[in-house]
């Protein structure tokens, strides 16, 4: 791994939803679904991305491979800001940065075998003769422990794992350098969950992928991630080394989130930090810290000022006034 | 293929596979189907009767015969009877099969591709093209369906291929406001994120996802429409702007056959029943093309 070069970073991105009123003439509104929101991320290594639902997570994810358009700030990827690019230039960066989505039923075309899903992006970028091809489909699906003989079974003859293999070989064809696993695990069944992740880790390690690991899973994050980015409604709040964020954890979110994991034994006494209130709306102008309406620390500076991400130790950043 | 296992050799796993993939062909599905096969006879046998109607038509069709009218079918060597100029009957059935199935394949082809093109665009790229389109389109429906016929045929003039376009324009609403709101809801899937992800072309997405998942309302409709047509037409050369006269065709011998339905039965009900007949094997193909075409379908 390769500490000191970021293969992407993403620089004070930005997405706002124009919301359209449901009645004639009322006033467009704004929904701050991602608001600058920085991050490196290194060649090699899995950064977990984690959070609540709606706090733009999977955002992130979709900003990143372009499904949505950022409404400001920048991507760098090899040198270059890719949310110029556009026509060609696009899609052959496209062959770099893969996603994987969370629902492995709606992400296949019911209409497609599973042998001609894994051929379709190799097709798409005119890679390989027909029979090379051919032979690339046998064996990813091989790579990804999915039984060769039913290259043209439809998706779904498959269960939800098997989905998600194929999802994963689809997004392998390419060869990609990173890609962004949006919740892939959070549609199945926890001894499922484990043989996906377990996939994952040892194609990263074959392939020397960067994983971009979107989860609301506690668990799985710990078990897949080398660096942890907490997100609270739209921006990072902290990113540190994942064992870091067990065990000193700094942002009083994270320290809440984190408490609410369950004791592992029951003679174990475990204070529980409680976060009052509901978590404020996107929408509309944001004012001072998102987390201040709920803060057990708050203070004044923290409903005028929003807080920046700091460095506060050696790569550990937090974005609170206490630190 | 390349994977060897001890139970199963090469060969048997490759032959399995092609098995596999064999059953799973359209044709192979189609010929599964009962009752779409029996549609397929059907169609076919009208197609033969379009082709050889000079060869099999026992008599003119056009040839007067006054003394033999409204002969009751099977007298005088008349296995239909005659209608009310004594025309053979059978005949007619024979040459009105040309226009009427011409009416029907076409007027739908027509009405399909159309439709099809501007509701895939419509629904596809959404906003300002979207509302035209389709304010356009509920233009076109707000008129009465046969006034829209009729406006058509004033215009482009009589003849049976003028009465294919009339009546395939007329349709086209139809076919695009199912496949523009089948599109919207596509369109979003996550699958087509996925491709779009993968480098896509806005082309393959439509025509090589989207389309395939929209088309079997559209089938449906397309049966539908090839019965409608062959009514429409009748409807048309009624009022005189369709085929003219003494050319027969299906719905112009329903048509005549009606005002005699007290006296002569035989002549409204034995064109009736080859439009039934048509109508039914369309609608039986159809369905067994939409079942073929969907992959949950494999029995």
């Amino acid at each position: 791994m390769n500490e000191n070069k970021p293969i992407l970073s993403i620089n004070n991105l930005s997405k706002r939803f124009k919301l359209r009123g449901g009645k004639l003439l009322e006033k467009q509104q704004i929904l701050h679904a991602l608001s600058n929101v920085s991050l490196d991320i290194y060649e090699g290594e899995t950064l977990g991305v984690i959070g609540e639902s709606g706090c733009g997570k999977s955002t992130l994810g979709r900003c990143i491979v372009q499904l949505h358009k950022p409404s400001s700030g920048e991507i760098i990827y090899k040198g270059e800001n890719i949310l110029n690019k556009t026509g060609k230039e696009l899609k052959q960066l496209r062959k770099d940065i893969q996603i994987i989505f969370q629902d492995p039923y709606s992400s296949l075309d019911p209409r497609k075998t599973a042998g001609a899903a894994i051929e379709e992006p190799m097709i798409i970028h005119n890679l390989y003769t027909p029979k090379e091809r051919k032979e690339k489909v046998l064996s990813l699906m091989k790579e990804v422990g999915l039984d060769t003989q039913h290259v043209y079974r439809y998706p779904h003859e498959f269960s939800g794992g098997q989905r998600q293999r194929i999802n994963i070989a689809r997004a392998l064809a390419l060869d990609p350098k990173i890609i962004v696993c949006d919740e892939p695990v959070s549609a199945l069944d926890v001894s499922v969950q484990a043989q996906v992740l377990n996939l994952l880790n040892d194609l990263q390690k074959k392939h020397n992928l960067t994983l971009i690991f979107i989860s609301h899973d506690l668990s799985v994050i710990k078990h897949v991630s080398n660096r942890v980015a907490i997100m609270y409604l739209g921006k990072v709040v902290e990113l540190c080394d994942s064992k870091e964020i067990y065990t000193n954890p700094k942002h009083p979110y994270t320290q809440a989130l984190l408490s609410a994991i369950p004791p592992e034994s029951p003679f174990e006494k475990k204070v529980q930090i409680e976060l009052k209130g509901e978590i404020p709306s996107p929408i509309g102008e944001q004012k001072g810290c998102a987390l201040a309406t709920r803060c057990p620390y708050v203070t004044e500076r923290c409903t005028k000022e929003i807080p920046v991400l700091r460095d506060v130790a050696d790569g550990h950043q937090v974005a609170c006034f206490l630190y | 293929m390349t994977e060897k296992k001890d139970l199963l050799g090469i060969e048997a796993q490759v032959e399995m596979l092609n098995k596999e993939r064999k059953s799973n062909n359209a044709w192979n599905k189609l010929k599964r189907n009962k009752t779409a096969m029996f549609g397929l006879v059907i169609i076919c046998i009208m197609v033969f009767m379009v082709i050889t109607a000079d060869i099999i038509s026992p008599y003119d069709p056009n040839a007067l015969d006054l003394g033999n009218a409204y002969s009751k079918p099977g007298v005088n060597g008349h296995i239909f009877g005659t209608d009310e100029f004594g025309r053979d009957l059978l005949s007619r059935i024979i040459y009105g099969s040309r226009i009427s199935i011409l009416v029907a394949v076409g007027a739908t082809l027509v009405a399909g591709a159309i439709g099809l093109v501007l509701g895939l665009i419509s629904g596809y790229s959404g906003g300002i093209i979207d509302s035209i389109l389709m304010r356009i389109m509920d233009g076109m429906m707000a008129f009465p369906f046969v006034l829209l016929a009729i406006l058509l045929m004033t215009i482009l003039g009589s003849g049976a291929v003028n009465v294919v376009l009339a009546i395939g324009i007329a349709n086209v609403p139809i076919f695009a406001r199912i496949v523009r709101g089948q599109v919207l809801v596509v369109k979003n899937e996550e699958y087509c994120n996925a491709v779009r992800v993968l480098g896509a072309s806005n082309f393959r997405l439509l025509f090589g996802h989207i389309l395939p998942n929209i088309i079997s309302p559209v089938i449906v409709q397309a049966t539908l429409s090839t019965a409608g047509s062959i009514i429409s037409e009748a409807a048309l050369s009624f009022l005189g702007l369709g085929i003219s006269p003494p050319t027969a065709s299906w719905g112009n011998i329903l048509r005549g056959g009606k005002d005699y339905l007290n006296t002569a039965p035989h002549i409204a009900m034995i064109s009736g029943f080859f439009i039934l007949i048509t109508v039914l094997g369309f609608n039986l193909l159809g369905d067994g093309i939409r079942d073929v075409l969907d992959p949950k379908m494999k029995k």
